[in-house]
């Protein structure tokens, strides 16, 4: 990059199965009072652009995305976007942006109700209109046929999709926003009935309510505001065709192409933090990045306990950054996907300022 | 005056947070144009066939797609597939949801129909789930009359 | 009509319906508990002062929470109007009838409520209204507890002082 991009500042929610009572404006304005607080800035006028991710869908809210705008203080007016997808990309938006010279800094957010509504049922209606979406056809399903294709053939055992979950239940013991955590064997879970078959309802994240809000900016601007930083040194993302039928499902075919097009070094990451829905995709992404037994994955507990839809992606980048500001790692991998069985996929690479 | 006849209710204060809530629900009424490949599909189910076309590899798909993912290239060369098949993976519903098409337990399903390369998605009806398995046949169970709709096969029946 | 199975299709309907159990949220909730028993509030910005009805949770010009609770007056003034000549489907109301921006005295920003008792010709922007509250046996979770507004025999505001009348109708 020509322009270093560095993440100076992280908030998250709570993952809530139920946030009340709270409207988006409402969800959104606690992060973004945090994120101004770690850079010392007032609102959204203090930085050069604002950019969210959102699915009205998910809420049922018709334009709950521009009522969001509500949170920010947009008097006068700002340079303002949306993209309806996970705030990742939302980011991604936002560094093409500074890297453009458009801007020097950009406030990134996603928020998440998905409570209101039945949100598997609500994202059939992003497939194909004419074959898929009228058969309402929900994620989890969708998942599990992805799953069951992996089983027959021997790529991976229940147990293993058991021990991500156990790890992940286990991390999120220490990570206070994650609505899912604690001891469990793969013993333990895999006495549980099966939920949509061969998936548990451990393999599946839970539904949230939250959001989350990140501040990046130019290197000079981090130095200006004299904060810790991280430096953004790569994202980019792919997407695969919309016929499950045509796409090898036991792999991430999007995720490669991307780690190639990044050349992430896969040898040299301190932790990765995977956006898995479900938890034999947290495998085909392990084995898609190449990742190696020293990466610590998912940290933070990952989705499998604590998913706010079109924000987890960008929670994911802020996990890795607040491990490096915090010191505990140098260098750290981002992941978001979007879509059925991790159709689309997004990469970041995180480093040490 | 004004002040007298000013009140400021703290949040916390005269007024207990109330979580309000409606059920309701959104509906979206579209009619979708279906260009001609999606409605040469359509079509066929019309008239209980199922049309694939073939992929720039040669491959059948099913149902057919408007542009090859991978060259990009517009397809056009339809080819007429069985309306039985094989099972390529499955999952079982407990429970069906209510927008489901499926009111009993079922199974979702990706069958590779004879004379198609690529696997579609629908739903198997039984009252045999141990017999749902990959590699198992399956066959299309029409609607009486059939309409032009992905829903013109009832679902999918196992073979005996 | 034999031949109707033959036609090509072009358009297929695919409608989709979607429940949901919508939520006020928690500015609207307390909003619309004050309706609830008569009572017409907005929220006020701790650092712009405005007052804002219906209240959002936040002041979308300076971005910060409004917590702080207004009882704002049963009079209102005209910011803007329409006299609509159509049906609004599923409402028993018949036109022509006034759809009008209604300040109330005590708050800067408008919403939009029905005006009657009037005469359609008359309304003008600047002139002087009052809600009629339905009885209050039948009053809900609701802005429709005010059935209406109708003309009060009160000088017309200049334009310039709409949205800034305190909550006795005085100026500032």
């Amino acid at each position: 990059m020509d322009i270093d991009i560095c993440i100076v500042a992280f908030s998250q929610s709570a993952c809530l199965a139920q946030a009340g009572a709270a409207n988006e404006v409402e969800l959104i304005m606690p992060e973004l009072e945090a994120v101004y607080r770690q850079v010392g800035i007032s609102n959204a006028q203090d930085v050069d652009f604002v950019c969210s991710g959102s699915c009205d869908y998910l809420q049922g809210a018709a334009f709950a995305f521009v009522s969001g705008v509500d949170a920010l203080g947009a008097v006068p007016p700002i340079q303002e976007s949306h993209v309806e997808m996970d705030a990742a990309w939302a980011l991604y938006e936002a560094v093409l942006k500074i890297r453009m010279g458009h801007a020097e800094s950009a406030l990134v957010y996603g928020f998440s109700k998905s409570s209101p509504g039945e949100l598997p049922i609500v994202l059939s209606q992003q497939l194909d209109p004419y074959y898929l979406a009228p058969q309402w056809i929900d994620s989890i399903s969708l998942a599990a046929l992805q799953a069951r294709l992996m089983l027959d053939r021997g790529i991976i055992e229940l147990s293993d999709m058991a021990a991500v979950v156990a790890s992940s239940r286990r991390c999120a013991i220490e990570n206070k926003k994650a609505q899912l955590s604690g001891q469990f064997s793969v013993s333990d879970l895999l006495k549980e009935p099966e939920y949509v078959s061969p998936l548990r309802r451990a393999d599946c994240s839970p539904i949230s309510d939250g959001a989350s809000a990140m501040i990046i900016c130019t290197k000079s601007k981090a130095e200006e505001w004299n904060v810790p930083f991280a430096r953004l040194v790569g994202i980019d993302h792919r997407i695969e065709t919309h016929n499950l039928g045509m796409r090898d499902l036991t792999t991430s075919h999007s995720t490669r192409l991307v780690a190639e097009a990044l050349s992430i070094h896969s040898d040299s990451l301190d932790i990765a933090e995977l956006y898995a829905p479900f938890s034999h995709q947290q495998l085909i992404l392990e084995k898609s990045l190449e990742l190696r037994p020293e990466t610590d994955i998912n940290p933070s507990g990952g989705v499998l306990a604590g998913n706010l839809m079109m924000a987890s992606g960008l929670s994911r980048v802020g996990e890795v950054f607040d491990r490096i500001v915090d010191g505990k790692a140098s260098r750290g991998l981002a992941h978001a996907t979007s879509g059925p069985c991790l159709q689309h996929n997004l990469l970041a690479i995180l480093e040490r300022g | 005056m004004s002040i007298l006849l000013v009140q400021f209710l703290r949040v916390e204060g005269l007024v207990e947070d109330l979580f309000l809530q409606k059920e309701y629900e959104l509906g979206f009424t579209y009619t979708r144009s279906t260009g001609p490949v999606v409605g040469k599909f359509l079509t066929g189910l019309k008239n209980k066939k199922i049309f694939g076309n073939r992929g720039s590899d040669g491959r059948v798909i099913v149902p057919p797609m408007e542009y090859d993912p991978e060259t990009f290239q517009p397809l056009n060369d339809f080819v007429q597939v069985s309306d039985a098949g094989m099972i390529e993976s499955w999952c079982w519903v407990a429970e069906p949801r209510p927008a489901h098409p499926s009111a009993v337990p079922f199974a979702w399903v990706m069958i590779k129909l004879d004379g198609a390369d690529i696997s579609m998605i629908h739903h198997v009806v039984t009252d045999e789930p141990s017999r749902v398995v990959t590699g198992a046949r399956v066959k299309a169970s029409w609607i009486d009359q059939p309409v032009g709709l992905i829903s013109d096969i009832r679902y999918f029946v196992l073979e005996k | 009509m034999g031949d109707t199975n033959k036609e090509t299709i072009d358009s297929i309907e695919a409608p989709i319906y979607l429940k949901y159990n919508f939520t006020a949220g928690l500015a609207p909730a307390r909003f619309l508990s004050h309706l609830k028993k008569g009572i017409l509030t907005g929220q006020r910005c701790p650092k712009c002062d405005n007052v804002y009805v219906p209240p959002r949770g936040s002041c979308p010009a300076c971005g910060v929470a409004t917590e702080t609770e207004v009882v704002l007056g049963n009079k209102a003034t005209v910011q803007s109007f329409t006299i609509v000549s159509i049906p609004i489907p599923g409402n028993p109301i018949e036109p022509p009838f006034i759809v009008a921006n209604l300040v109330p005295d005590g708050a800067n920003t408008s919403f939009i409520h029905l005006m009657s008792e009037c005469v359609n010709e008359e309304v003008r922007i600047g002139q002087r209204v009052t809600a009629v509250w339905k009885p209050e046996e039948e009053w809900g979770f609701a802005m429709d507890n005010i059935r209406y507004f109708k003309p009060l025999d009160e000088p017309d505001i200049p334009v310039e002082l709409i949205g800034h009348l305190s909550v006795n109708g005085e100026e500032g």
